[in-house]
């Protein structure tokens, strides 16, 4: 068994709070500690803003769980200081193949576009990627950033105020009570703090099972994505094989809907099943297995009052296409700067209604996307599953089947369209950089643009001018000026100008796009930031 | 293969997921029967709009040999 289960990373301590006889009020208190909890927890301590997080556990989550990180998730994790260590020890892989039946239809590679910091995916096991939260955690903690995790903390009650939010925390000494002025739930699919409030979580449950087995294994596949579709091995089902670092390898199957799961379960019948897909003669280890359902449905709103719910606490999709944890980061990129100004008091609250806006609109792409994957996957009736083999046969040999295989659309950032944020579009430059979308990244120099763009807000001027500094009613804005003639590769003209000579843009400090025009504008940039932070 | 690539077989549709889920949600709540005929509606539509008989058998050729 990996050590890394068994180490309390926080244990329990003893907290000032429960030999005191006055209610201590945080500012903030994020109720869980897994991917989506210790990031929220991460950027609020960046950005000195006090944060207590508590988890009913003091270790890492059990098995691989999350184990595909996209480009913008990894680009989120540079800005809170924890990327580097997940690509150091992800795995990056492009290729992929496809099977129906007993026989390989195609291969393919995702072919990343050149000039991003970051790979299109790494894979890597979610207990990993925990563990680099907590050391970050732990680093800026030293530092004297105002940060605190608590193990064995239970959330036990819950009470909503106006203007706060009362907790009962159970731990192995008793319960005690405390008070934050906002809670951040990030307390996963089942999430206590939810049911706690007795709120809605409407959607789609899908009749399927899936086993999951991690099995450490000295083996000659490459690093590459197989997909099965109706293998001899699972007849009728589906079947996934990716690698993990460490010489781990997810096998995912799908056992459909009436099943025996304690059957499943026994080692001898994953044993049957591993040696039917890899080989008589595999020799592994099985390192965590565990069998699935999901959903994929969310919370009609993901904000109540002081209560602020982000990951699968308010949205939870089917695995394919990677929109769990990816998703999350994003929930938090986008909460956490609106957070901090309505905190110090530069944004008013309504600003947060935008988090609403714009991640309900992320979650509803994730979740049609990946309900069109588990459509495909697990066709519904006759005539689905006729027209999803006839895509697969004919992919084999034509290649415009293939787009239409879908064993997971992986996991891209949402552009925020119609976000009350945005000021209208007044440049006629390309799309991927338009007023909502998540900054483009391109090389510059020995470095790349979007560390160069960190949790502020920029104006970023390409061949234009604008002031080095503005200020806005408490907000300020930090110029960044670009030109084309240091444009080596050409990715900043290609993503950020198109045909234009010039551009001047303004970017949030979670590096989406607010506004751009071709040159500096001071009336209508004042009036973007305005807009940008929810003051018209 | 036919002999000439009038016929397109590389990626043509602008978003083959919509199409996908447009195509599955015309047949949903249709008998076995009734989807079958939607079908063969459906394939007489798109031949009518193609027009072009070489264009057709290399299209009905293409789908003998696939599966």
């Amino acid at each position: 068994m990996n050590k890394i289960f068994e180490t309390p990373l926080y244990p329990y301590r003893r907290a000032p709070e429960q030999d005191e006889e006055r209610i201590m009020r945080h500012k903030v208190v994020v109720v869980g500690a897994g991917p989506i909890g210790l990031s929220a927890a991460i950027d609020l301590a960046q950005n000195d803003i006090p944060v207590l997080v508590i988890d009913d556990n003091d270790k890492v989550s059990f098995g691989s769980r999350a184990i595909c990180f996209a480009k913008r998730p990894l680009e989120i994790l540079d800005r809170l200081g924890a990327g580097d260590a997940m690509v150091e020890k992800g795995v990056e892989w492009e290729l992929g193949r496809v099977f129906f039946g007993a026989r390989e239809v195609y291969r393919f590679n995702l072919l990343p576009e050149a000039g991003h910091k970051r790979p299109a995916f790494i894979n890597l096991q979610q207990y990993y990627f925990e563990e680099f939260l907590v050391r970050r955690l732990r680093e800026l903690e030293a530092e004297g950033r105002p940060v605190e995790i608590r193990g064995k903390n239970k959330l036990a009650a819950i009470g909503a105020h106006e203007d706060h939010v009362t907790l009962e925390i159970d731990t192995p000494e008793g319960p005690y009570n405390i008070e934050a002025e906002w809670l951040i739930a990030a307390d996963g699919a089942g999430s206590p703090t939810r049911r706690m409030m007795g709120l809605d979580f409407v959607g789609k449950v899908f009749e399927d099972n899936f086993l999951i087995a991690d099995v450490i294994m000295q083996a000659d596949f490459p690093t590459e994505r197989w997909f099965w579709f109706d293998p001899p091995f699972n007849r009728g089902q589906s079947a996934l094989l990716h690698k993990q670092p460490d010489n781990v390898w997810r096998i995912d199957f799908q056992l459909g809907w009436d099943i025996d799961r304690e059957h499943e379960l026994k080692p001898e019948n994953i044993d049957r099943r591993l040696r039917a897909m890899l080989g008589e003669n595999i020799r592994y280890e099985l390192e965590w297995s565990s069998i699935y359902t999901f959903q994929c449905r969310r919370m009609e709103r993901f904000r109540k009052g002081r209560v602020i719910f982000a990951g699968d606490s308010a949205h939870q999709v089917s695995p394919f296409g990677a929109r769990g944890a990816n998703s999350g980061l994003q929930d938090t990129d986008n909460l956490i700067w609106k957070l901090k100004l309505v905190i110090e008091g530069n944004a008013p609250e309504s600003l947060l209604d935008s988090y609403d806006f714009e991640r309900i609109l992320a979650a509803d792409e994730n979740i049609l996307n990946s309900t069109r994957s588990t459509d495909f996957i697990t066709p519904k009736s006759e005539i689905s599953r006729i027209l999803r083999d006839a895509v697969l046969d004919l992919s084999a040999r034509h290649e415009f089947a293939r787009p239409l295989v879908n064993s997971g659309r992986l996991s891209v950032p949402a552009v925020y369209d119609g976000s009350p944020l945005n000021t209208a579009d007044a440049l006629d430059g390309p799309a991927i950089s338009r007023p909502g979308a998540p900054c483009p990244d391109a090389p510059l120099g020995d470095g790349f643009l979007l560390d160069r763009l960190g949790d502020r807000f920029i104006l970023l001027t390409i061949d234009a001018e604008a002031p080095d500094e503005i200020e806005e009613d408490g907000i300020t804005v930090t110029r960044l000026s670009l030109s084309v003639r240091d444009d080596t590769t050409g990715a900043l003209k290609r993503r950020y100008l198109a045909d234009e000579p010039s551009a001047v843009y303004l970017i949030r400090p979670d590096q989406h796009v607010a506004a751009r025009r071709p040159s500096w504008n001071e009336n209508l940039f004042r009036a973007a930031i305005r807009r940008a932070t929810g003051k018209e | 293969m036919p002999d000439t690539t009038d016929l397109i077989l590389t990626p043509n549709l602008d978003n083959a997921d919509d199409f996908y889920a447009t195509l599955l949600a015309a047949h949903e709540g249709l008998s076995k029967e009734e989807s079958d005929a939607l079908h063969a509606r459906l394939l007489l539509i798109l031949a009518n709009h193609i027009g072009d008989n070489k264009l057709l058998e290399q299209a009905i050729e293409a789908a003998r040999k696939a599966g």
